[in-house]
C-alpha cells in the first residue's frame, strides 16, 4: 500500500505530543477509500459470475419465497461456501462474495490500525484495536469458521 | 465514497460503539419478538423525520471546540464551496450512546442504520450534514460486518435474494456519489427525510400487522 512508505522521519513527533496532521489524515482516508472500492468490486464481480451460473441452471424455475427454509450447511460455513465453489456451484460462489464483502470492512479497520500507527496516534490505534477485537470476535464466536 | 467529506477518526471512535451495539442486537435477535420492535424502530424513525426538518439554531456555524472532542482531535475540515470550513464536534458522549443504539438496531433487524447514524452525528454531535453522511458510509459497513457473520453462520443468507440485493445496491451508491458532491445541502436533507418518513411508515405498517 502507498502508505507504507509514509514519510514520519520528523524527530519532533517522538518528544512532542501528537499533532494532527491534516494532510496526512487525506492521505490515510485516500488508501482506505481504495481499499473499500476494489473490495467492495471485487465481491460484487464474485457475485455477478456466481450469479450467471445460479440463473442460467435455475432460469426455469419458480421463486418460493414464501416460507423461510434456513439454508443448508454449504452456505453457512467457510469451508462449506469454499467446498461448493470447488464443485461449481453458482451460489457458492455468491457467498464467497459476500463473504468478501464482509472481510472488506474488517480489512479497512486492520489497515486504519496500522494507518494510525503511522501517525504515531496511539490513541486511535487502541480505539482501531477495540474495533478490529469485536469484528473478529463476533466472526469467529458465530462459528462461521466450522 | 469521496475524500475530503468523512472524518476517519470521528468514524472509528463511534465505530467502537456501533460494533458492540451490533454484537448486543445480533446476540437479542432470537429473543425479541420483532413486531414489537419494528413498531419502536418505525416510530423512532417518524420523529426524526420531523427532528431533520426542523429548522436549527442558527449559530450553527461556529461553534466553540467541546473539550471532550478536542481531546479525542475529531474536529476537522471539509471542503465546501467557497473554500474548506472547519468544525467543532459537540456532545460525544451523547452521540457514543446513540451510536451504541443504532448499532443494537442494526444487529437486531439486519439493516445498515445509516438513518440512526447520520441523525446521531448531524443532530446530537452538531456535525455538518455532508460529513456525517459519508462517515456514516464508512461506519456502515463495519456495524454490519460485525453481525453479519452470525447471520451467515445461522444459514439466513440466501444467495438467490442477497445477490440481485447487492448487485443493486452498488449500482445505486455509484450513482448517489456522483450526485453527492454537486447536490444543495438543503435538497439531500429533504430526500433524506422523506426517505426515513417513507421507511417509518413501512416499518409501523409491518409491526402492526404482522407482516415481519
Amino acid at each position: 500500500m502507498a502508505t507504507a512508505g509514509a514519510p514520519s522521519r520528523q524527530p519532533s513527533h517522538q518528544s512532542h505530543p501528537f499533532q494532527p496532521q491534516p494532510w496526512r489524515d487525506r492521505r490515510l482516508e485516500i488508501v482506505l477509500g481504495n481499499l473499500l472500492r476494489a473490495g467492495v468490486l471485487f465481491s460484487a464481480a464474485i457475485v455477478l459470475a456466481g450469479a450467471c451460473v445460479y440463473l442460467c441452471r435455475h432460469a426455469h424455475e419458480r421463486a418460493n419465497y414464501r416460507v423461510f427454509v434456513g439454508e443448508p450447511s454449504d452456505f453457512r460455513t467457510i469451508p462449506g461456501v469454499v467446498h461448493s465453489v470447488i464443485n461449481g456451484r453458482g451460489r457458492g460462489l455468491i457467498q464467497l462474495g459476500l463473504l468478501f464483502l464482509i472481510a472488506t470492512p474488517i480489512a479497512r479497520v486492520a489497515f486504519s490500525v496500522v494507518g494510525f500507527a503511522i501517525e504515531r496516534d496511539r490513541m486511535y490505534v487502541v480505539f482501531t484495536v477495540i474495533v478490529l477485537a469485536i469484528l473478529l470476535y463476533s466472526l469467529l464466536g458465530s462459528g462461521l469458521t466450522f | 465514497m469521496r475524500e475530503g467529506f468523512s472524518n476517519i477518526r470521528i468514524g472509528m471512535f463511534l465505530e467502537i460503539a456501533t460494533t458492540l451495539g451490533a454484537l448486543l442486537g445480533a446476540f437479542l435477535a432470537t429473543r425479541i419478538p420483532t413486531s414489537a420492535l419494528a413498531i419502536i424502530f418505525g416510530a423512532v424513525l417518524l420523529y426524526s423525520a420531523y427532528l431533520s426538518r426542523k429548522p436549527r439554531p442558527s449559530a450553527q456555524r461556529n461553534l466553540p471546540p467541546d473539550p471532550l472532542a478536542t481531546r479525542l482531535r475529531m474536529n476537522g475540515t471539509f471542503p465546501d464551496v467557497d473554500g474548506p470550513r472547519c468544525y467543532n464536534v459537540q456532545n460525544v458522549p451523547s452521540g457514543f450512546s446513540l451510536m451504541f443504539g443504532a448499532g443494537a438496531l442494526s444487529g437486531l433487524l439486519g439493516i445498515g442504520s445509516g438513518a440512526v447514524k447520520v441523525l446521531a452525528m448531524d443532530q446530537a454531535m452538531r456535525i455538518p450534514f455532508k460529513v456525517s453522511t459519508t462517515t456514516s458510509n464508512f461506519m456502515i459497513g463495519v456495524t454490519a460486518a460485525a453481525s453479519a457473520g452470525v447471520y451467515l453462520s445461522r444459514g439466513y443468507v440466501d444467495p438467490g435474494l442477497a445477490m440481485p440485493v447487492m448487485l443493486g445496491v452498488l449500482a445505486g451508491s455509484l450513482l448517489g456519489t456522483r450526485i453527492l458532491v454537486k447536490a444543495e445541502t438543503k435538497s439531500l436533507r429533504l430526500v433524506f427525510s422523506l426517505v426515513i418518513l417513507v421507511l417509518g411508515l413501512q416499518m409501523l405498517y409491518n409491526g402492526l400487522w404482522g407482516k415481519i
